[in-house]
């Protein structure tokens, strides 16, 4: 942690994730909304796969990256060369708030003012826009989610898409009280007057900055998925491109991009191809008409080489951030992405962020979600979300003396209660005993059992204890 | 995830039956059930006595020491080289899948390895390891069908219900939209967040009364617990069951009456 930057404009606390997933359950706008954009998704994906053997592809998607994250060392050395080689400045950050400070150095040496930024996820890890406010630097969003989002002084609510929770009606009355544009319902019209505005800035802008979908390590070129042409605009208009990214993002070679790309944008959106694929390999040379006169490649640590030292955790930074796990999350369709108070949201953000803000910040991430492994079967590069899931329940609550808990924060959700239960029923489960005559007894007094469970009877009946156990009843079977 | 390749044994002359905690305590019809299933295409079963439970709710809680206790008291069950068939995707799935990462480590992990090799969910046993032959002797009804998470998605048995309530000729399956969405249940993730799994089972409740279908049939204990303790509380019109139960009822030939 650098000494500087203690800026948390707008941190919501992680801790406080039952009250918003409460507050969205029973907010039918949410609801509808989430439920009908991720139906949406789902089917696209589904379609846009038809034909494919997507086992096949799933897999050639992991292995690509799990061979990069097996040289990633070697590959982040290789790619700072390329990149250095192909005029690009390559800067370290160890954590977010030295990120933030590079990018201002860069706009200090500058002289800059106004920055545009493209989508980047890593800059919300960082909290860029809010720094950049606080020095003085304009910082404004040109996605057009990301726009929405910012002009309704929120945060995203999704990584692909990151004002899904918002339909056409809120969106419409926001561009009116932030924008002056007529309160109408016609996609177009919104859409062409929030191009109008985001031109201006564009012109205007003393830097661009980006995020990074894959950068390649032999020929230093950076890879950048988009749909609205914002992007190449955010790279190529403003004399100065900053692009800023996870060091987790690196491939080997060209090739490896292809397979990862037909994954992604179908994951993603259900798109074959999205509209605009930006391959930056350096500033404008000396007989190019336009582009940037420098560009900046941040690369940023925040907690990933932690996790990058341990074989099981690992598998989190194989994450292509499609946001599939998101939309097939039935968690995430329920609660939105507001209600995790995270960067990242969703099954990837549960197994990411703890990492990010450790255990006792996130320590109810891990408990959101049935393990229904919806997640995992989507993931176009096999994270095994549901087994990291249940491992940092693990570590939250230091439950394995054979493996030890590790990540930071570790056994802040251990209550003494808690462990006292589970300690009983361990004793009597290991007993078999015990547990004939226990549940033998229960059976027997079946009738005395309590009609009213916890949070079970808020919703259902209390399940019933059967007359006799199938231990008895095979038991009188045999005799 | 669903093994990358199953191997299935020749139908065998003895199997193990582990019954799981819930069948035992809340749902032991279905566990007779299986076990008539399986004596009705001549295999032995054998139901050994202490079995007691998986470990699952302390394993997805975080307390491997305890789940891991439990575990190992099941270890001994199992001496023949019989395969071990269980009536319920998730606990089947606990211990195909997890046993190994559990004991991973430990002394006894080779013995859960080996174990794991041989653990069956019952549907997928009868239908390729057995290759049953239902004999529909039921009056004609209209079902829905939820398989477990664990059961299409650990034990990869997706496929197996509907090919048996399809073996029925007077049982018309229809299928919910969403019907590859959790219901809900999760364990202790239910006691957790009740609100999160109460607007999970009330959808999936709705969808299910949405076909028309005044049952439904379920591979899970939980899951079944999970619907129909909703529909029950909301006063919705459908009831479950447990597949097995409904395959016995409507085959075994003594007017459906419960075993």
């Amino acid at each position: 942690m650098s000494e500087t930057a203690q800026h948390s404009a707008h941190h919501i606390d992680v801790k406080e994730f039952h009250p918003r997933a409460r507050a969205a359950i029973h907010n039918p706008q949410i609801r509808q909304n989430f439920r009908k954009a991720m139906d949406g998704l789902m089917t696209k994906r589904k379609s846009a796969f038809e034909g494919w053997d997507l086992e096949t592809l799933r897999d050639l998607g992991a292995n690509i990256r799990l061979r990069a994250l097996a040289n990633l060392p070697d590959l982040l050395e290789q790619l700072e060369q390329k990149l250095t080689e192909n005029g690009i400045t390559v800067h370290w950050a160890t954590d977010g708030d030295e990120a933030c400070e590079i990018v201002r150095d860069i706009c200090l040496a500058r002289n800059a003012k106004s920055v545009i930024k493209g989508k980047s996820m890593v800059s919300e890890e960082m909290e860029l826009n809010h720094y950049l406010e606080e020095q003085g630097i304009e910082a404004l969003e040109s996605d057009l989610g990301e726009y929405i989002v910012q002009l309704a002084d929120e945060t995203p609510s999704h990584i692909i898409m990151p004002a899904i929770h918002k339909n056409t009606e809120e969106i419409s009355q926001l561009l009116h009280d932030k924008t002056g544009t007529d309160l109408s319902h016609d996609v177009e019209y919104l859409t062409a007057n929030a191009r109008l505005q985001l031109r201006e800035k564009f012109m205007n802008a003393d830097v661009g900055v980006s995020g990074v979908n894959f950068a390649v390590a032999e020929t230093g070129t950076l890879c950048l998925v988009e749909n609205e042409g914002n992007g190449r605009m955010t790279t190529t208009v403003p004399p100065c491109h900053i692009a800023v990214t996870g060091i987790e993002k690196v491939v080997p070679n060209l090739e490896d991009v292809t397979a990862l790309l037909a994954l992604l944008t179908r994951s993603a959106t259900g798109q074959h191809i999205t509209t605009y694929f930006n391959m930056i390999s350096g500033p404008r040379k000396a007989d190019e008409l336009d582009g940037p006169e420098e560009v900046h490649v941040v690369l940023v640590d925040n907690g990933r080489s932690t996790i990058y030292q341990d074989d099981e955790l690992l598998d989190t930074l194989r994450c292509i951030r499609c946001g599939a796990c998101m939309n097939h999350c039935p968690v995430y369709t329920r609660v939105g992405g507001h209600a995790y108070g995270t960067t990242y949201p969703g099954p990837i953000g549960a197994i990411l962020m703890p990492h990010m803000v450790g255990l006792d910040e996130g320590r109810h991430l891990p408990t959101a979600s049935s393990l229904c492994g919806a997640c995992g079967e989507v993931c176009p590069v096999k994270i095994p979300i549901p087994d990291l899931l249940v491992r940092l329940r693990q570590e939250s609550v230091d439950g394995d003396t054979v493996h030890p808990a590790k990540v930071a924060g570790h056994g802040a959700k251990r209550s003494t209660v808690e462990a006292m239960i589970w300690k009983g029923w361990s004793w009597m489960h290991a007993r078999p005993g015990i547990y004939r005559l226990g549940t033998a007894l229960g059976a027997r007094f079946r009738k005395l059992q309590p009609g009213k469970i916890g949070g079970w009877t808020q919703y259902r009946t209390a399940p019933k204890l059967a007359a006799k156990t199938l231990h008895e009843r095979m038991k009188e079977r045999s005799q | 995830m669903v093994d990358p390749i199953k191997v299935y044994p020749a139908k065998p002359s003895k199997v193990y039956f582990y019954g799981t905690c819930l069948v035992d305590m809340f749902y032991p019809d279905a566990g007779m059930a299986g076990i008539q299933l399986l004596e009705r295409e001549g295999i032995e079963v054998i139901y050994p006595e202490d079995q007691t439970c998986c470990g699952q709710p302390a394993y997805t809680s975080g307390y491997h020491d305890e789940a891991r206790a439990v575990a190992k008291a099941q270890l001994g069950l199992f001496p023949e080289d019989w395969p071990i068939v269980v009536p319920s995707g998730s606990c089947g799935g606990m211990m195909r899948k997890h046993y190994p990462a559990l004991f991973k480590d430990t002394a006894d992990d080779v013995k859960a390895a080996e174990i794991a090799g041989r653990i069956w969910e019952l549907t997928d046993f009868l239908v390729n390891v057995c290759h049953i032959k239902l004999d529909d002797l039921g009056e004609p009804t209209t079902v829905a069908m939820h398989t477990s998470c664990s059961a299409r998605r650990e034990m990869g048995v997706a496929e197996v219900g509907p090919k048996l309530l399809g073996q029925l000729k007077n049982v018309n399956l229809v299928e919910q939209v969403r019907a590859e969405e959790c219901c809900g249940f999760g364990g202790t993730f239910a006691i957790r967040h009740p609100e999160i799994s109460g607007a999970m089972v009330s959808e999936k409740v709705d969808t299910l009364v949405d076909t028309g279908a005044k049952e439904f049939v379920t591979t899970d204990c939980g899951c079944l617990m999970n619907i129909d303790g909703y529909a029950e509380k909301n006063h919705k019109p459908v009831t479950g069951q447990h597949i097995l139960s409904f395959l016995w009822e409507r085959t075994n030939g003594d007017g459906g009456k419960r075993s």
